[in-house]
């Protein structure tokens, strides 16, 4: 198993790097001015200028290898010199730079990933919470009322669009009903009982959105993997050894439902990280989906390509982690 | 009993027994009427309900539900209904052919990768490296640089029909190739093909005549959830704002303009959201229809 995880880890080396260059090759042969959303004003040598300090005069696999130095080299050594305090070398390093903003992609990214952590994980977490009792009820009571309503519910929760239950939620509960404000506040510090509430209430719909999707789909995994252990012989043999119906439910065949089901929420975060691009822009969250869509829209390469890679880290990591953990909870699969 | 229905001439067709079961999947037929009635509306409807949707009535604008206008009217006063019906078939335009992309792809990747041993590897490394891609960012990069190309190439609307389908297309394949590459391994090995080569069938006609037929049914069970996914993803980014402009509107465009009017007008994001759920949601269910009908161990119970 070890060993699995080394050659696995090593082996996402050359897969990132890959990636990261297939990003930059879509950013960089797009026919796009990046000085074309400055004011016409600005003269051609001047905008040449600007070109230039972009570093856009260099050729493409020269640039290429820059970003990969300061993103893969420069970053990490300023953050390890942030959390120790030190300072490795003269401590004067090229950071990868937004053009927008002109300051450090990475500040950005780490000033903007509270807000997504707390909305997406909050989401993933109430949304397991939610689909596995449902799974599991459902799958016990195959053909039930209760499983009829449910899968119904899980078809409705996957094909209706995120973006489309956010609007109905705020033309509810907001327009309607004023309970909660439709505009996530992010400045709201929780220093008492009432900016706690206030906390609470903001998220309440954005969560609430995220997991019902993630619910939908989650409680369909651990329904088909409850009823494929249920007919197993060794539930069976825990009736007949007199066990009680709880136990056997609840402790065997619930356990090993599991484990598939655990592959599945590890192989489902990035997803959802995506699906909080759609989530946070309807809630005028400001995370790290709704920094995505500004630095698309102010043509911000830097900042996108940056982005845009940190989601691919996602997805290559957790699909790791899945496979890791997949190995590590069940017996019956080794890969050495 | 099978001799009697022989004798009177009435044999039991393949898609005759498909039929039988489907029949039986209540949410599938109910999602099989439902789709039709939109596809429906949204195609003759038009001709029926022949207001235009661009027609500008500032005096009538920001209109709650009422008879002349059914769905209401937007901020400038044009008609909701007749929006909703014409971007309908752009919306449904887009994830049909979007889907058939996906699937002439993902079929061909398939089908390659699981006949000739040499493709498999580097066919599936390519499957793999494009799972691996974060999808949305990367749609909305493409689009944002080069929606300004596209659209001095073929006029602004089929510029970016064109791109938004290409790209649905060629960015949601890979979970068809899989299936597709994992049945053909399963049907190489039996007989009827060990049989058509040794009587000296080139691979071209084993793939298209022999293996292709036999893998179809995974191919339409993905072929109606890549409707529903491109439908979902055209709608994504046309809320996102980076889709069909505003006077080419789509379902997820409506939604996406009308957000702003949440206050004053509910109506206007509620109508092409329910049109888009409806949608999405009775294709799923044709799709679970079809699986279980396309399934010979289930149909044979």
């Amino acid at each position: 198993m070890f060993n699995y995880t080394i050659r696995r880890l090593i082996f996402t080396i050359p897969t990132l790097l890959f990636i990261s260059f297939v990003i930059f090759f879509i950013l960089d042969t797009a026919p796009n001015d990046p000085t074309g959303n400055l004011p016409l004003t600005i003269p051609p040598d001047v905008r040449e200028k600007i070109r230039i300090s972009f570093g856009l005069d260099k050729p493409m696999f020269f640039r290429y290898l820059l970003w990969c130095q300061q993103f893969f080299i420069n970053e990490p050594l300023n953050m390890i010199e942030q959390w120790f305090n030190i300072t490795i070398g003269d401590g004067e390093r090229l950071r990868v730079q937004s053009w927008a903003t002109r300051s450090p992609v990475v500040d950005l990214v780490v000033e903007r990933m509270p807000q997504t952590l707390w909305v997406v994980g909050m989401s993933y977490v109430v949304g397991i919470v939610i689909a596995i009792p449902i799974g599991v009820i459902s799958a016990y009571k195959q053909y039930s009322w209760f499983d009829q309503i449910g899968t119904f519910i899980s078809m409705l929760g996957f094909s209706v669009p995120t973006f489309f239950t956010g609007l109905l939620m705020i033309v509810i509960f907001s327009v309607q009903l004023h309970w909660f404000p439709s505009i996530y506040d992010t400045t709201l510090k929780v220093d008492s009982w009432g900016n706690f509430v206030l906390q609470v209430k903001q998220m309440i719909m954005p969560v609430m959105v995220l997991a019902f999707f993630n619910a939908a789909q989650l409680s369909r995994f651990m329904r088909a993997s409850m009823l494929d252990n249920l007919q197993q012989d060794y539930v069976r043999t825990a009736r007949a050894k007199g066990l009680k119906e709880r136990v056997v439910v609840l402790t065997h065949v619930l356990r090993n439902s599991l484990i598939p089901v655990v592959t599945v929420i590890a192989l489902g975060v990035p997803q959802v990280f995506g699906g909080a691009i759609i989530t946070e822009q309807i809630f005028k969250v400001n995370g790290l989906g709704q920094l995505l869509i500004i630095g698309i829209q102010g043509a911000d390469i830097p900042l996108v390509q940056t982005l845009t890679f940190i989601f691919a880290v996602l997805i290559v990591l957790f699909n790791l982690i899945a496979d890791i953990l997949y190995g590590l909870l069940d017996p019956r699969i080794r890969y050495d | 009993m099978t001799d009697t229905t022989l004798i009177e001439g009435k044999g039991r067709t393949l898609w005759g027994d498909v039929w039988d079961q489907y029949k039986t999947h209540k949410g599938a037929l109910i999602g099989t009427g439902v789709f039709l009635f939109i596809l429906f509306a949204v195609f003759l409807g038009p001709y029926i309900y022949d207001v235009d949707p661009q027609y500008l009535n500032i005096r009538e604008k920001n209109q709650g539900p009422s008879l002349s206008h059914l769905m209401g009217t937007d901020q400038l006063g044009r008609d909701m209904l007749a929006q909703v019906l014409h971007g309908g078939r752009v919306s449904m335009a887009v994830g049909v052919i979007a889907m058939f992309i996906s699937l002439v792809v993902g079929t061909i990747v398939g089908l390659l990768a699981g006949y000739f041993k040499k493709l498999d590897g580097p066919l599936m490394r390519l499957t793999d490296l494009f799972l691996a891609l974060p999808l949305l960012p990367l749609l909305l990069v493409i689009i944002m640089l080069f929606r300004d190309t596209l659209r001095g190439m073929f006029g602004p609307e089929t510029g970016i029909f064109i791109l938004i389908v290409f790209i649905i297309g060629i960015t949601s394949w890979m979970h068809t190739a899989r299936i597709v590459r994992g049945d053909v391994l399963a049907q190489k090995e039996r007989e009827f093909v060990l049989a058509a080569k040794s009587i000296g069938t080139p691979s071209r006609r084993v793939i298209i005549r022999h293996i292709l037929p036999n893998v179809l049914s995974p191919i339409m069970v993905s072929a109606t959830l890549g409707v529903a996914n491109a439908i979902i993803t055209e709608s994504a980014l046309s809320f996102l704002g980076l889709g069909f402009p505003s006077d080419f509107p789509t379902w997820g465009r409506l939604l996406f303009d009308g957000a702003n009017y949440m206050t004053l007008t509910p109506a206007r994001v509620v109508w092409p959201g329910l049109a888009i759920s409806l949608t999405v949601l009775s294709v799923n269910f044709i799709g679970d229809g079809l699986r279980d009908a396309l399934d010979p161990r289930i149909r044979g119970r």
